[in-house]
């Protein structure tokens, strides 16, 4: 326990003192207390704070929500038992077990506008060509979609062990009040596996809100030549082990640590209302 | 013997029954969904392995997307020289290491929550979650550097042991929560202490808690790409790093990248289908009590 706490309250401790310090360069080189400047300069940094910390709110929340939308429609194609079940649940457990640097690696290879086979699939049908990850424009949106592609069997998986451990009486009452299916959905099974649904959104909103891999391996450092992938991992990655700017590099953890904090705290407090 | 007949003969109907489900539209739209379902998410990984079996000149080529003549060299470029199995004993090494070590401080951690009511040090756990990876990383990297231990399989092994232990003292305690009391107590009225209590009764009954935490724990130091990153030297390399500097050189070798991506991926992959029990249950462990 006290380990714990001690791995925890350290490093915590440690980048709140050197976000208020003028900490780079060298580990060994002295820094001194600056106070506040470095969150002065950070807050009113348009170029590449900002930017990032609304790229990475568009990321988290496109991706969980889709996430969440696809993952309720395959928990529910999988709530009743059937042949091949068990294959259908270890093929969704793959991709996101799989190493994400590999699963990064994979779609690079897929979607590479020339020679991917992302854009040959698309030619069958008569789509044109698509720049995927390679142009600015659309690398964002990309890799949201492969976020997706990676994430939703888990939140599927969640959500089904939800699904499952529900009894079935609510639904074959509201069944026999002649409700349709999509409202037995919307007012008895959904209400019913909230919590569940809550427990997967937090999870993953974490989760996405952190992803470095993906992004990193994708579009490499600063997320790409124009920064268009580059969430708040990435910058903070970047200004830490490419700049060594120790300093800025921790007030951003600690302006993005808070972020976190706020969206768990909403999350929650809605959980706590839905109790109520 | 009459008896067993007439039992059985009801559970045989039923199965006769879920074998020929009625072909509603309903089912057959299910079906439909549930195949495109696989291929999407198979899709890819099967395009990874193909393409690990092409020459560079048939993964340019579209044609041959399907047909085409398996080769082996990739694997025999990766795995023949650039000393790949360095990095894959790297990633072994460090992964078995860190797991078996958070297991050991993780379990009875887990118990002692579990057991003296200590719950709202399970707050503290998920707290470990919510910390971005990188804000734990800068100020240990600082220690480290300084103390000239970066590149080290022990800073590696600790960096890891930072998100393991929380991770698996979280999974423990739900498990230990789910044991009953009584046994434990039965246990200290014959005569048991409570650590004895610990090792004789509930260490032996909580093997598939264990077999999940370590699983995941394993997985997730396997996968692990930023902290090693930053804190591998060339001999330490695991292999997430080890693939990824693959191409930090001019020229991408696509065949022998999936080559190493198949290798790096097949462990997790095997392991999860034989083992997808323990890491369903892991993942729902704490999603199914609220």
């Amino acid at each position: 326990m006290i380990f714990v706490a001690l791995l925890l309250v350290f490093p915590l401790g440690w980048t709140l003192y050197l976000s208020f310090t003028n900490a780079q360069g060298s580990v060994r080189s002295p820094f001194d207390f600056i106070g506040f400047e470095n969150y002065i300069s950070v807050l009113s940094d348009t170029e590449r704070f900002w930017p990032a910390a609304a790229r990475t709110g568009i990321f988290t929340f496109g991706a969980v929500a889709l996430e969440l939308i696809a993952g309720m429609g395959i928990a529910l194609l999988l709530r009743r038992s059937f042949r091949g079940q068990k294959w259908v649940r270890v093929s969704m457990l793959l991709p996101f077990v799989a190493t994400p640097v590999a699963v990064a690696m994979m779609w690079r290879l897929i979607l590479e506008p020339n020679i991917g086979f992302a854009n040959q699939l698309l030619s069958w049908f008569g789509i044109p060509a698509q720049p995927w990850l390679s142009s600015p424009d659309t690398s964002l949106l990309t890799l949201l979609l492969v976020d997706v592609w990676e994430f939703t069997p888990m939140v599927a998986i969640i959500l089904l062990a939800g699904l499952t451990s529900l009894s079935e009486e609510p639904d074959e009452a509201a069944r026999i009040d002649g409700a349709s299916a999509w409202q037995r959905f919307w007012y008895v099974t959904l209400p019913l596996v909230r919590p569940v649904v809550i427990v997967a959104v937090v999870l993953r909103a974490i989760d996405a809100l952190k992803t470095f891999d993906l992004l990193y391996v994708t579009k490499g450092q600063g997320g790409g030549s124009f920064h268009e992938a580059e969430t708040l991992n990435v910058y903070v990655y970047g200004l830490s082990f490419q700049y060594n700017n120790f300093g800025v590099a921790s007030a951003v953890l600690i302006l993005f640590f808070l972020m976190i904090l706020a969206v768990m705290w909403l999350l929650t407090s809605r959980k706590k209302e839905s109790a109520a | 013997m009459s008896a067993t007949n007439t039992t059985e003969k009801p559970v045989l109907l039923r199965q006769q029954k879920r074998k020929h489900p009625k072909r509603t539209p309903y089912t057959i739209f299910r079906a439909i969904m549930l195949v495109m379902i696989v291929v999407i998410f198979i899709g890819p990984l099967l395009w990874m392995l193909l393409s690990s079996f092409k020459t560079n000149v048939d993964i340019q080529n579209t044609s041959k997307a399907f047909i085409f003549d398996p080769i082996l060299e990739n694997y025999r470029a990766v795995l023949g020289d650039g000393g790949y199995f360095q990095f894959v004993f790297n990633s072994l090494w460090i992964g078995v290491s860190s797991t078996v070590i958070s297991l050991i401080i993780g379990v009875p951690a887990a118990f002692a929550m579990s057991r003296f009511s200590m719950h709202k040090s399970a707050l503290v756990v998920l707290m470990a979650r919510i910390i971005p990876g990188i804000s734990l990383l800068v100020p240990w990297f600082y220690v480290f550097a300084n103390l000239g231990w970066v590149g080290s399989y022990g800073v590696m092994i600790l960096s890891h042991m930072f998100i393991l232990i929380p991770v698996s003292t979280y999974l423990m305690m739900s498990f230990f929560d789910s044991l009953p009391r009584e046994l434990e107590e039965a246990s200290l009225v014959d005569g048991l202490t409570h650590i004895g209590a610990f090792f004789r009764i509930l260490l032996p009954l909580s093997v598939p808690g264990i077999a999940t935490a370590g699983i995941l724990s394993f997985i997730f130091s396997w996968n692990n790409f930023m902290f090693a990153l930053v804190l591998t030297g060339a001999d330490t390399k695991t292999l997430p790093v080890a693939v990824f500097n693959f191409v930090s050189y001019a020229s991408i070798d696509w065949g022998a990248i999936m080559a190493a991506t198949v290798v790096m991926t097949l462990p997790i992959i095997v392991i999860s289908l034989f083992l997808q029990k323990y890491i369903v249950s892991g993942l729902t462990a704490g999603a199914t009590k609220g």
